[in-house]
């Protein structure tokens, strides 16, 4: 019999090709063809009319924005991510735990409150907020604001990504290096670095797209002021109030060409070094 | 090196892996720690090479009290059970590593880094694979670059966690023989950690064996085997058969039976005998151990049987030559011929 050979898990035909129909046409409508629409949008009228969007003073400054926050956010929490994980991957204390619920926490809260949370910390209610006024530093509706979001949105994806490799590594390395004499810090570059250093990669990836396309949390912190904190996805938002559409879409079209950068970089990462990423849950 | 171990103790989270143990090791030789598992010989290994502090006591290496050191400052060669080669290094760069990362003060130049690694790699037996990454080559040759790799520091001290643990019988065997060379050849203070007493036994000058945290016997194969210090000892090294006796005027009884064994000196009283089962001499007549045959194979060049004795049943294990005719019989008679007697517990 034909049919006994099958796995006991394997459709009909025609089941699977429906299947595979359904999804096809839903990522087409709900995936592709939103980015489709962004960069057609974007160059409707013409290449000449793209360029100028992009070249507004408003959009200069977003773009500087963007880049800064996430080159101030991102160092942070690769250095974050790997205190953190190698404290929980190598070491026994107590809390361990709750350490590990806790960095999870900025991917179960809605962005909207992170941003909040920061409201309350340096809001003119605050205790912070006005003394560190008194001393000359804006945090709030300012770069240090948006930047502090930025950082507590994305903190999990280095941490996340390292715990596992950390942990399935063990420290066995780590000792073998000591007892040959290495000082510390020698065995942190020699030998845990380059153990780990596909999987930083792929979670800075990942950090790095979320940092820029973040929206919610800079929304509630930034105040909107116009050229001075207004990120990309805040000023596509606003050039779209706008009715300004091509701004809006050229602006765009920046995010979903970065998404899709980070994307083939990231399949390119687990395809090649799929052993040493312990990609999932992403 | 020598290296004195002096009464340890070492807890975590208040479990004592290893209690009051003291061990003097000398130096230049070759020394197994054997034990079962759980016995604490990692641990002990650990607290010698200065990767796990002692709870309580002093290591000393020579008159120096190596307690407080570092792993770094008691320049110990370390080999771990699976290897812990650097995966994203070279066989030459691994086995550089030790020298590469010294103080500029104490580091040779890097053609005399190169060269000594080649050396060592000649050593191991490897010449020609310095090239290549520690996942192209097969157990038994990951395990002899991390022992040069060890090497390359020059250590004053040798550890070995069960070195060939990770390797198949056939391999095992020729690494164990190879390892001795090496050890004779280049002297090292060498303690290796194992749980096969073939190999503790083939290999050492002295093993010491332990259980549940403590140092049951330390002593030369021959002394462990032959002149067992515990019950523990005679059951884990070797064949044994125990049997419950009474020591009374001046002879073993069994269920109050002579069975021809004379003991001038031992304390009247309850006590367990052992012997191993080829220590026995098959012998007719009324004082000795006769049984009922319960099973009989034939392993190798012996016949082993297992024999229940008296009213009780008290199971033993006697080995005869396999050609044996007594072998097809079903009651047997013998006496032990060399036999150690224990206190009954
Ligand atoms: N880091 C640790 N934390 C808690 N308990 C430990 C730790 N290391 C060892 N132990 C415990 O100490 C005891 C001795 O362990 P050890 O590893 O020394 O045994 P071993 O003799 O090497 O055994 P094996 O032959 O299985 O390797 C065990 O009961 C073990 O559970
Ligand atoms: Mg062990």
């Amino acid at each position: 019999m034909a049919s006994s050979r099958h796995s006991p898990v394997s459709e009909r035909l025609g089941v699977r090709i429906a299947l595979i129909l359904i999804s096809v046409a839903f990522m087409a409508l709900f995936l592709l063809l939103p980015l489709v629409a962004v960069f057609s949008e974007a160059f409707r009228s013409g290449f000449g009319a793209y360029l100028a969007g992009l070249n507004t003073p408003d959009a200069q400054a977003a773009i500087r924005l963007t880049l800064l926050v996430a080159a101030i956010a991102v160092p942070l929490n690769v250095v974050f991510g790997i205190c953190a994980s190698w404290a929980i991957a190598k070491f026994e204390f107590k809390g361990k735990a709750f350490l590990i619920t806790l960095i999870d926490l900025p991917f179960s809260v809605s962005p909207v409150i992170s941003g909040l949370v920061y409201v309350l910390l340096f809001g003119g209610g605050s205790v912070l907020g006005p003394w560190l006024k008194a001393n000359g530093v804006e945090v709030l509706f300012a770069v240090p604001g948006i930047v502090l979001a930025t950082i507590f949105v994305t903190f999990p994806f280095v941490a996340r990504e390292l715990i596992p490799l950390m942990q399935d590594q063990g420290t066995n390395d780590e000792e073998a290096a000591l007892s040959l004499g290495a000082n510390g810090w020698q065995t942190f570059w020699r030998v845990t670095l380059p153990n780990i250093k596909w999987g930083l990669l792929y979670g800075v990836l990942l950090c790095n797209a979320r940092a820029m396309g973040e929206f919610g949390a800079v929304a509630v912190v930034s105040g909107k002021i116009r050229g001075q904190t207004t990120t990309i996805p805040l000023q596509v938002e606003m050039f779209y109030n706008e009715y300004n559409a091509t701004a809006a879409f050229a602006l765009a079209s920046l995010l979903a060409m970065l998404a899709l950068v980070t994307l083939v970089l990231k399949t390119v990462l687990e395809w090649r070094f799929g052993d040493e990423i312990a990609a999932s849950g992403h | 090196m020598e290296v004195r171990v002096s009464n340890v103790r070492k807890e975590f989270d208040g479990f004592a892996a290893l209690k009051d143990v003291s061990l003097d090791i000398r130096s230049g030789e070759l020394i197994a720690l054997l034990g079962p598992s759980g016995s604490g010989k990692t641990t002990l290994l650990r607290l010698i090479a200065g990767l796990e502090m002692p709870s309580q006591g002093k290591i000393f290496f020579g008159d120096m009290d190596a307690s407080e050191k570092t792993v770094q400052e008691r320049n110990i060669g370390f080999v771990f059970q699976h290897y812990a080669l650097f995966r994203h290094m070279t066989i030459l760069e691994n086995i550089s590593f030790g020298l590469k990362v010294r103080p500029r003060a104490r580091r040779p130049a890097a053609g005399e880094i190169r060269r000594r690694a080649m050396e060592l790699l000649d050593l191991v037996q490897l010449s020609g694979l310095e090239k290549r990454y520690p996942n192209q080559l097969s157990g038994g040759q990951r395990q002899r670059v991390a022992l040069a790799r060890a090497l390359a520091i020059e250590p004053g001290v040798l550890l070995l966690d069960e070195p060939f643990g990770a390797l198949d019988a056939q391999v095992r065997r020729e690494l164990r023989r190879w390892l001795r060379e090496m050890h004779d050849r280049t002297g090292h203070t060498t303690v290796f950690v194992t749980h096969d007493q073939e190999e503790a036994l083939e290999l050492s000058d002295r093993l010491c064996v332990m259980s549940q945290g403590a140092i049951e016997q330390v002593g030369t194969p021959d002394d462990v085997y032959d002149r067992p210090a515990s019950p523990f000892v005679f059951g884990f090294i070797g064949e044994s058969s125990e049997l419950p006796v009474t020591v009374g005027n001046g002879e073993l009884l069994v269920e109050g039976r002579s069975i021809g064994v004379p003991v001038p000196a031992a304390r009247p009283g309850p006590a367990r005998l052992f012997f191993r089962p080829h220590d026995v001499d098959l012998v007719e007549g009324d004082a000795t151990l006769a049984g009922a045959v319960h099973t009989s194979r034939r392993v190798g060049g012996t016949r082993r049987v297992e024999l229940d004795l008296g009213p009780a049943n008290h199971r033993v294990e006697i080995d005869l030559p396999f050609d044996h005719p007594a072998g097809e019989r079903s009651q047997l008679s013998f006496r032990p011929r060399r036999w150690q007697l224990f206190p009954a517990s």
